[in-house]
């Protein structure tokens, strides 16, 4: 019997091989994955917006560096992921328009604030670690530019990760006054690090699919539990208290249990109510507008050059 | 013994850089295109890069525990000597283009120089960094003529760049009391030939891009001693944000 082509493109997910561009696929495989996707990229775009708020206050030429090479390197992910989007047949322009009238997601994390250097600390420790948790199974993911991207985005996080944790061990081995602001960063950060797993798996309709198609390899909330599992050992080190009264080691398990995440607030700042999520946007809209004399100059220039390099060969 | 000369000179090299490098760090995360975000981060991460060598060397000279962050993060207006062209705001994507090329142009030809400095360290720290000034150079001298050439517009808003900028041009190359001396020695670059390289590269830049040079070029200055445009105050208002906040504290 002939299979039929989504057939044979299940089979071959099935035999955990790579989809490449060219490849036949389900139209809802690649508008799924267009849409996360996008959604990723725009997420290190706007994710350079909180941390790059510190780079000009940055404390000492080693940590301004570490700063600005970190944002630079989300500019870099968000490269790599937007040319894995376009092999799916979408314009980065089209994106942009996306993100600008609000249609696009990017990651709730980056609506938050950072108030004191602490935050940049967190960020790198908790934001990029749930990342890194996140984004690892993705380096497996059935399709292929998006999990070779995923290898070198992951690679980078790691590094960010480690350089977050070392500031937070700088403040809790620092003055009083340090270590209180490394808490109170972690008082901020923690839930809506959770929150960045997403849903619970119930309240999740998509992952079932995501799963079937290899496109995601653990559930909202298997991800959820190993970030606290990997993270709480961390705070201990540090000295800090996770802001969770209910958190507490299952024996039996080996996991720890945690409190009730405030789904309410999640849900408020993905609709874009979250306390930053106007000034992220106005912030790449005036970014875009603001840049689109130097794109069309540029464009003009090339046609230019291209017309005389024509003329010189025709002469 | 500290060589006062050789120590204001290392001070005046790192400030222009750490300066200029400062500036262009408020482009990331809000750059015109994506590819151009990251290069200009990339061009402030050498040069703060090579700020922190300079620092770090001056530090060694006054050999009395003072660390990198001691110059950037703990001195007021008045001890800066960075030239004011590196603390002029960012302006729009031409302003920043036409400062950053006006500064390559004295950047790179002074770095080669500097690389043949008889001062050992000077030497290896412009040999490091001439390797990246002239990426610099070529970076901004080829957005010189994409935007000088390009549409109405773009031209029309780097012709400003060029009248709002050009004044602060030649006090790169007027040099100090203590550079000259050390000139002398072959520690300090001569800058009377790398002003004829300088303006040579940028006459032939200005005539690719179809732009002018304006005609009555005033020079303004005062950086090399200590006298800043107000824009400065606010600089050093955020550089030093967290020193003056939480003193002596390590971070």
């Amino acid at each position: 019997m002939e299979l039929s082509l989504e057939q044979k493109f299940q089979e071959k997910i099935d035999r955990d091989e790579r989809i490449e561009p060219r490849d036949w696929m389900p139209d809802s495989y690649r508008k799924t994955l267009v849409r996360q996707i996008s959604q990723h990229a725009h997420s290190e775009l706007v994710g350079m917006l909180p941390e790059g708020n510190w780079i000009s206050r940055a404390p000492s030429l080693r940590r301004k560096l570490g700063l600005m090479a970190k944002v630079q390197d989300e500019a870099g992910h968000g490269l790599y992921l937007y040319s894995a989007a376009e092999t799916l047949g979408v314009e980065r322009d089209t994106m942009f328009d996306q993100l600008h009238s609000g249609k696009a997601k990017y990651s709730s994390i980056f609506n938050y604030p950072t108030l004191t250097w602490a935050d940049i600390g967190a960020i790198g420790w908790l934001v990029d670690g749930a990342a890194i948790m996140n984004q690892v199974p993705l380096c497996r993911c059935s399709y292929g530019p998006y999990a070779r991207a995923m290898v070198r985005v992951c690679k980078e996080e790691s590094f960010h990760q480690r350089q977050g944790f070392e500031i937070m061990l700088t403040l809790c081995q620092g003055t009083p006054e340090q270590k209180a602001m490394a808490q109170d960063a972690l008082n901020r950060w923690w839930w809506p690090s959770l929150m960045m797993f997403g849903p619970n798996d119930a309240e999740s309709p998509n992952t079932k699919q995501s799963m079937a198609w290899n496109i995601k390899r653990f559930s909202n909330d298997e991800l959820r539990q190993r970030f606290v599992d990997m993270t709480v050992p961390q705070a201990e080190l540090l000295g800090i208290k996770i802001p969770d009264p209910d958190l507490k080691l299952n024996e039996e398990t080996g996991n720890y249990h945690f409190g009730a995440i405030n789904w309410d607030e999640f849900w408020q700042v993905v609709k874009g109510h979250g306390p930053c999520n106007k000034d992220r946007l106005a912030a790449r809209v005036k970014a875009h507008e603001e840049g689109a004399w130097v794109r069309e100059a540029a464009m003009a220039y090339a046609e230019k050059q291209e017309n005389r390099l024509n003329k010189a060969k025709t002469a | 013994m500290k060589n006062n000369d050789l120590f204001k000179y290392t001070l005046q090299l790192a400030d222009d850089v750490m300066i200029l490098g400062h500036r262009l760090s408020e482009w990331t995360g809000h750059g015109p295109v994506l590819e151009q975000d990251i290069a200009l981060s990339n061009i402030a991460l050498d040069l703060i890069g090579e700020a922190r060598n300079l620092y770090q060397y001056a530090a060694k000279q006054e050999g009395n525990g003072k660390t990198e962050d001691d110059y950037p993060y703990k001195r007021d207006v008045l001890q800066w000597t960075n030239a004011l062209i590196v603390e002029q705001k960012n302006g729009d994507f031409a302003q920043t283009i036409v400062r950053q090329f006006l500064f390559d142009c004295y950047h790179y030809y002074h770095l080669e120089a500097l690389s043949k400095s008889t001062d050992e360290q000077m030497a290896f720290i412009g040999a490091k960094s001439v390797k990246e000034a002239r990426y610099h150079l070529q970076y901004s001298a080829e957005w010189m003529v994409r935007l000088g050439d390009g549409t109405e517009e773009s031209h029309a808003r780097m012709q400003q760049a060029i009248e709002d900028k050009m004044h602060y041009f030649e006090e790169l190359f007027i040099p100090t009391a203590a550079e000259s001396r050390l000139v002398e020695s072959g520690v300090a670059v001569d800058l009377a030939p790398i002003r004829v390289k300088a303006y040579a590269k940028l006459n032939e830049v200005i005539k690719e891009s179809t732009l002018k040079l304006p005609e009555d070029i005033y020079t303004q200055q005062g950086g090399r001693n200590g006298v800043h445009t107000e824009h400065f105050g606010y600089i050093l208002a955020e550089l030093q944000y967290m020193q003056k906040s939480y003193p002596n504290m390590q971070w």
